[in-house]
């Protein structure tokens, strides 16, 4: 076992499957967000058309995400779930009311306004929590022996409600590109709008949590001033692609947006892990004192190393069925 | 007050599991409707297959949405509630709750798009794989999920070092001694409860002459089905029991309403279990019979509860009863599906407007089945969370507090009255919007263009046609 860091790859392993879950359940939340705003009815519909065939497989990443933590490093998620006990809640609770909307909205024949904003009202939650998780992540977490020892809401903070909130715009952001992507005419006019305007609100919570973290986290602050010099390529990049993404929408092109926002995310998760490592639970428990019996991520490796490169692949075959633009009517006829 | 933390999560566990546990023990069975109806279609082009397909899809897509919404709980209340015995088990638990995700979850999830909504964007053979994918996703799914589930009944392969489960052997610990029993009863119920639900609701039909013939053929293959399953499961269940009888004995105890251990065991037939006296109030039983069926023998030495300090029994009332409403459900079970059978055979079973009215009132009752018998085996297996090894008060988060156990239960249910409510009354206007009729049905030879997308079919609903959700 001395030959191969299993923790390394477990780190390697998770990190890409919350970050698939932030990216595409990103965007199908995102459309949520959106909904209250979209001009019309019709523009609902398309909107929730083209997310309704790939949202569930979307949100198995952070089913995985769930279930891996548990497996590879169980003290991440016996401190995470119970530190984050309300926070789960909303979580879940927006999670599900979302995500019966996509049945019921297209059923409903006079409560439909109520399932819009159960759509929506449950994607902002959802999004908001998960940015608090960040955040809390990054405040850190009062351990004894193992188990979380703080209190019910030592998690709620100024720093996480901006957290939550930045990653709110993110998310809505996400889903305003791919509705650009997915759309045409007047739907696509005012997701190209709510685009532009989203960006800077994503390029603003950017500089605050930036400048925030360091502030409060001094190892996050050594990591970045006495560390190495090539870590500030990754705000220089930032601060391209934004502007990159910013053009794009200008010129009404329509993939390129969508992309460079996936891409802004990258960024904003490769300097977070940058920031707090080796810290999976900080401020005191490295991903190695995370880390479950070796035994155990090898027996679990062998399958996923086998099984992730299929699950991508029959992915990447459901959106080729639903590519191009969504007609209205949709898949649903 | 003080608010107890542990009775809070014991209660918020079992409601969101038994919650849970409604929908993939229907799905299962449905999705293996839905392929082999999909198969038929692709064999025979006969479009009764093809609309039959298309009205239990519908069902499916919110009855899956539900039970995938209530997964995801699922995947993290053993950490939000029960963080010590996360810790503890995670060198077995997070490796196989992972493996259900990697080998189903994702399956199921992503091959539904295709079923549900690329009826007319893929070939007819890919739609077909994509219903085989769903099918076979809830089948692994369940193993993997039963896996972990009989490692907690009966734990095998591990070593417990430190507080810490190590695994010593997984296929020991995966392939523990109850595994086979449970996967192959839980597949049985799934199937029985699939087959009822599908057969009432056919019944239903025909009572109102809707539908007669996609009805009718639907009706012939569920009887068909259920007449074969429904007493396999009967022998099934039998195994099951003697398989705990051998691994839990005080489980069988309490099911049995054994307070003595003795050999010739009476079969009791109806008891008031009083843990308090450790005896039964107003027994009626059937002598030697208990002894018979769990050894095989009239004189088999048959557990008692006192064999083990009061600390270590579950409750023992609502595991009497509880199995009492399951066998109780299963023989009537048998009994109608073996009537219907007869009559299916005797060419009379449509016009049998009784027996049509009594499948039609048996649709609510496999799931109290199901959940009687998860009752059975969960309280059964207290006070341990980990038979023999851990228990249940060892196993909860340090830091929870009774208010917040309560805030998040009085949540849930909350949540989920809503989530079920909703459910109820769209499923119940599907099911009174039926199948469309088979003579709207568009000519098309089979691997030609696309059909067109046709206004024709009788909106079951506003502008839009949803279909297969």
């Amino acid at each position: 076992m001395e030959l191969i860091d299993l923790t390394l790859i477990w780190i390697g392993i998770i990190g890409l499957g919350i970050f698939m879950y932030v990216l595409m359940d990103g965007f199908d939340l995102g459309v949520g967000i959106l909904f209250p705003f979209a001009p019309d009815d019709e523009s609902r519909d398309l909107m929730m058309y083209s997310v309704a065939p790939v949202w569930d497989g979307n949100e198995t990443w952070l089913v995985l995400g769930g279930a891996g933590l548990l497996a590879a490093f169980p003290l991440v998620y016996a401190v995470f779930l119970p530190a984050l006990y309300l926070g789960v809640f909303l979580l879940l609770a927006g999670l599900i009311f979302r995500g019966i909307a996509f049945e019921f909205r297209f059923k409903a024949r006079h409560n439909k306004f109520w399932w819009d904003r159960s759509f929506s009202i449950g994607s902002t939650v959802a999004a908001f929590a998960q940015g608090a998780v960040v955040g809390a992540y990054i405040q850190g977490f009062e351990v004894v022996d193992g188990q979380y020892a703080g209190g019910a809401l030592d998690w709620l903070s100024l720093f996480t409600v901006m957290t939550g909130l930045g990653v709110v715009v993110g998310y809505a952001l996400l889903g305003a590109t791919w509705t650009v992507m997915k759309t045409e005419g007047h739907t696509q006019r005012w997701a190209n709008r709510m685009s532009q305007r989203l960006l800077i609100g994503v390029f603003a919570f950017f500089v605050i949590v930036s400048l925030w973290t360091p502030l409060a986290k001094p190892h996050v602050m050594e990591t970045w001033m006495s560390g190495i010099r090539w870590l500030w390529v990754f705000p220089l990049l930032t601060t391209l692609v934004t502007f990159w993404v910013w053009r794009a929408l200008r010129l009404r092109q329509e993939a390129t947006p969508f992309v460079g926002s996936m891409l802004l995310f990258a960024l904003f998760y490769i300097g977070l892990l940058i920031s707090m490592w080796p810290y999976a639970v900080p401020p005191d428990y490295t991903f190695w004192d995370a880390a479950s019996d070796p035994g155990s991520q090898l027996f679990l490796l062998l399958g996923v190393l086998f099984l992730i490169p299929i699950i991508l692949m029959y992915t990447a075959f459901n959106y080729w069925v639903f590519r191009g633009k969504v007609k209205s009517g949709g898949y649903y006829h | 007050m003080e608010l107890d933390p542990l009775l809070l999560s014991r209660i918020q566990f079992a409601f969101v599991v038994s919650f849970h546990a409604i929908f993939p023990v229907f799905t299962i069975g449905l999705a293996s409707w839905i392929a082999l109806l999909e198969f038929l279609n692709y064999r025979t082009g006969n479009p009764v297959y093809e609309k039959l397909s298309k009205f239990w899809i519908r069902v499916f897509a919110v009855v899956f949405g539900m039970g995938v919404v209530s997964g995801i709980v699922m995947a993290f209340q053993f950490g939000t509630n029960w963080s010590a015995f996360s810790l503890s088990a995670a060198n077995f638990l997070g490796p196989v709750l992972s493996y259900e995700v990697v080998t189903a979850f994702f399956l199921e999830a992503t091959f539904l798009g295709v079923l549900l909504f690329g009826r007319d964007k893929v070939p007819r053979g890919a739609h077909l794989f994509s219903a085989c994918m769903v099918a076979l996703g809830t089948f692994i799914s369940s193993f993997w999920i039963l896996s972990a589930n009989s490692w907690f009944h009966t734990p095998a392969g591990v070593e417990l070092i430190d507080g810490t489960f190590q695994v010593r052997s997984w296929l020991e610990a995966i392939f523990n001694p109850s595994l086979p029993y449970r996967f192959a009863h839980m597949a049985l119920a799934s199937f029985i409860t699939g087959g009822l639900v599908v057969a009432g609701v056919s019944a239903w039909y025909l009572l109102r002459g809707r539908n007669p013939e996609t009805s009718r053929k639907a009706l012939k293959i569920t009887v068909i089905m259920l007449a074969v399953a429904t007493p396999l499961q009967l022998v099934m269940g039998d195994l099951h029991g003697l398989n705990t009888f051998e691994h839990q004995p005080v489980k069988v105890a309490a099911m049995e309403g054994h307070w003595e251990t003795k050999s010739g065991a009476p079969l009791i037939l109806f008891a008031i279990p009083d843990a308090e006296a450790e005896k039964n109030h107003f027994e009626i039983a059937i002598p030697k019979l208990g002894s018979l069926i769990l050894t095989h023998s009239l004189d088999g030495e048959v557990t008692g509860l006192k064999s083990v300090p009061a600390e270590d029994r579950p409750p023992v009332g609502i595991v009497f009863w509880s199995f009492r409403i399951m066998v109780g459900l299963g023989l009537l079970f048998i009994a109608v599906s073996l009537i219907a059978a007869v009559q299916l055979m005797r060419g009379k079973l449509f016009e049998s407007r009784r027996v049509l009215h009594v499948m039609s009132w048996m649709i609510p009752l496999p799931f109290i089945a199901v959940l009687a018998g998860w009752f059975v085996t969960e309280i059964g297996r207290q006070p341990w969370m980990i038979y023999g090894l851990l228990r249940v008060s060892d196993a909860l988060t340090p830091s929870l507090t009774g208010w917040m156990a309560l805030t998040t239960l009085i949540g849930y249910i909350a949540v989920y009255t809503v989530v079920f409510g909703a459910g109820i009354y769209y499923l119940r206007r599907i099911v009174m919007g039926g199948p469309d009729p088979v003579e709207s049905l568009p000519e098309a030879p089979a691997g030609g263009p696309k059909r067109p997308l046709s206004a024709a079919h009788a909106p079951t609903d506003d502008d839009v046609r949803y279909e297969g959700a």
